[in-house]
């Protein structure tokens, strides 16, 4: 296959995965608030089930006009959401969805997935800024403050596992973990999860803070800023923060999912069925995690912003650096 | 390489726009009248810098410059700068410089001395064309092998910044503060 066809069907492949996931989570994420409060949620668009809310949402969206305040600096606020979605986008580059399923397999893979989404908090900034109102200039100020300080223990937990599986690459590190007593002929693997537990447990509340979600929504607070640097925002600028907000849910639970759980393998299924299974296993694993993420989000309060970055800085900092270090233990005695 | 080999050559092509627009965005960096404007301008030159890197097949150290300059220092830039002042529009307080004869000396000083370093070291070599990167695991090997020593050093030298900035932003308590905060 000709590289610029395999580079034109990966394209479709992402072009299509993220307004569909976006919508898919959406609706989850309705659906699943509703029934936890013992309401139905959405029930008559599509004729049942409500299915078709966040496609009449999504053309609500189209519909609206594009304001830009008389106050925002123009150039700079229409750049902000395609620089948000640049982040998320890239992510996909590199995430495993199968055997020899992955777009790029990058000899850097996480770093490279940790980079790209870096890029992501200057597009929040940008839009904070360029909105000239006071509230989405505390929004912004407030989710660059937050991802400055969840990056760290971001990147650190991963250092765990990058650690056990001695290679960067995303599909490197699948293929360790399948690998793992291939030694002892046990034909069995291990995902990370079980001796990196607590890498996935600050992983995981790294990322919910990174996607600004309850409990970690202060960018967004609607009691304090009203929608925080979404303030100004409509019609399909603000349909593409908000796809950007779920699809990048998506890629990070799939790099979770791919990190800690193991990805598209599942033990004793040989590589030539995990061909075709191996992104629905994915997908699964995907679910897992948005379901608690939403799960989470309809539970806790949110926190004050001071007890952010406590946790951040007193809490996860130190016990990622410690589970790098008894992590690099074991792998020398081991 | 004549013109037209060098016309046939796709990379070439790729490099010429990602320079050219490195170089306009650098140069906007000290022109444009608005600091947030003149921040962003230096995200898009660093990119252009990362994409330079990437066509010479230096990969960790492109992603490097976007994680760490791109990802976190213009993001503390951009904080630093909107925490203070940031009307949006033309920025009514003056960011020109009275010294501008000095600072065009020392750049192209500067510039003179990098341009004499590289052509005294690298005249007239020729490079082969590069297929692929360098695997990070060799990198790893030199960073903790035989440029240990270094790399230490210079990780000292930036823990040292980190306890002297701490030490500088730090406010001493006043007996009378400190009282307060012991008895809650």
């Amino acid at each position: 296959m000709s590289p610029w066809l395999a580079l034109a069907i990966w394209l479709l492949v992402v072009a299509t995965i993220i307004p569909v996931m976006g919508m898919a989570i959406g609706y989850a994420e309705m659906k699943i608030s509703a029934h936890m409060q013992s309401r139905i949620g959405p029930y008559f668009a599509g004729g049942r089930f409500g299915w078709a809310q966040l496609i009449a949402d999504g053309v609500k969206f189209f519909q609206k006009e594009d304001l830009v305040p008389e106050n925002a600096d123009r150039p700079v606020f229409k750049m902000a959401p395609v620089l948000v979605m640049v982040g998320t986008v890239g992510l996909f580059v590199v995430i495993p969805f199968g055997p020899g399923l992955t777009p790029q397999n990058l000899d850097l893979g996480i770093f490279y997935a940790l980079a790209i989404s870096s890029v992501g908090t200057i597009g929040v900034l940008m839009a904070g800024w360029s909105s000239g109102n006071k509230y989405s200039l505390m929004g912004g100020l407030r989710a660059a403050g937050q991802l400055i300080a969840y990056e760290l223990p971001l990147v650190l937990a991963v250092v765990g596992v990058v650690i056990l599986a001695g290679t960067m690459s995303l599909d490197g590190i699948v293929q360790a973990q399948i690998s793992w007593f291939s030694e002892a002929g046990w034909g069995l693997g291990m995902p990370f999860v079980i001796v990196q537990a607590v890498g996935l447990a600050v992983f995981f509340i790294a990322s919910l803070a990174e996607l600004s979600r309850i409990p970690f929504d202060m960018p967004i607070a609607e009691s304090e800023l009203v929608m925080g640097y979404l303030t100004e925002y409509s019609g399909f600028r603000f349909l593409f923060f908000f796809l950007a907000e779920f699809a990048n849910m998506f890629t990070l639970s799939a790099i979770a999912a791919t990190l800690f759980l193991g990805g598209y393998w599942v033990p004793g299924v040989p590589d030539s069925i995990l061909q075709f299974v191996g992104p629905l296993v994915l997908l699964g694993k995907i679910a897992l995690f948005i379901f608690v993420s939403i799960w989470l989000r309809w539970t806790f309060p949110r926190f004050r912003e001071d007890q952010l970055q406590t946790l951040a800085w007193k809490w996860l900092v130190p016990i990622s650096l410690a589970n790098i270090i008894v992590t690099g233990i074991l792998k020398v005695v081991i | 390489m004549g013109f037209e080999d060098w016309v046939a050559e796709p990379l070439n092509w790729v490099f010429l726009a990602v320079a050219l627009a490195t170089t306009v965005s650098g140069f906007r960096v000290v022109t444009s009248p608005n600091v947030v404007h003149a921040a962003l301008f230096l995200v898009a030159a660093l990119a252009g810098t990362a994409a330079i890197f990437l066509l010479l097949a230096a990969e960790f150290l492109a992603w490097v410059l976007v994680l760490v300059y791109i990802g976190a220092v213009i993001v503390l830039f951009l904080f630093g700068i909107m925490i203070t002042r940031a009307p949006t529009g033309r920025d009514e307080a003056e960011v020109d410089h009275q010294r501008r004869l000095p600072a065009v000396l020392v750049s192209a000083a500067l510039f003179a001395l990098l341009l004499w370093g590289l052509l005294s070291q690298w005249g007239d070599t020729t490079l082969d064309r590069i297929t692929a990167g360098t695997p990070t695991s060799v990198l790893a090997e030199g960073l903790l092998g035989r440029f240990v020593f270094p790399f230490e050093v210079v990780g000292f030298v930036l823990l040292a910044a980190l306890v002297g900035g701490i030490t500088i932003a730090r406010r001493d308590l006043s007996p009378a503060e400190e009282k307060e905060r012991e008895s809650p």
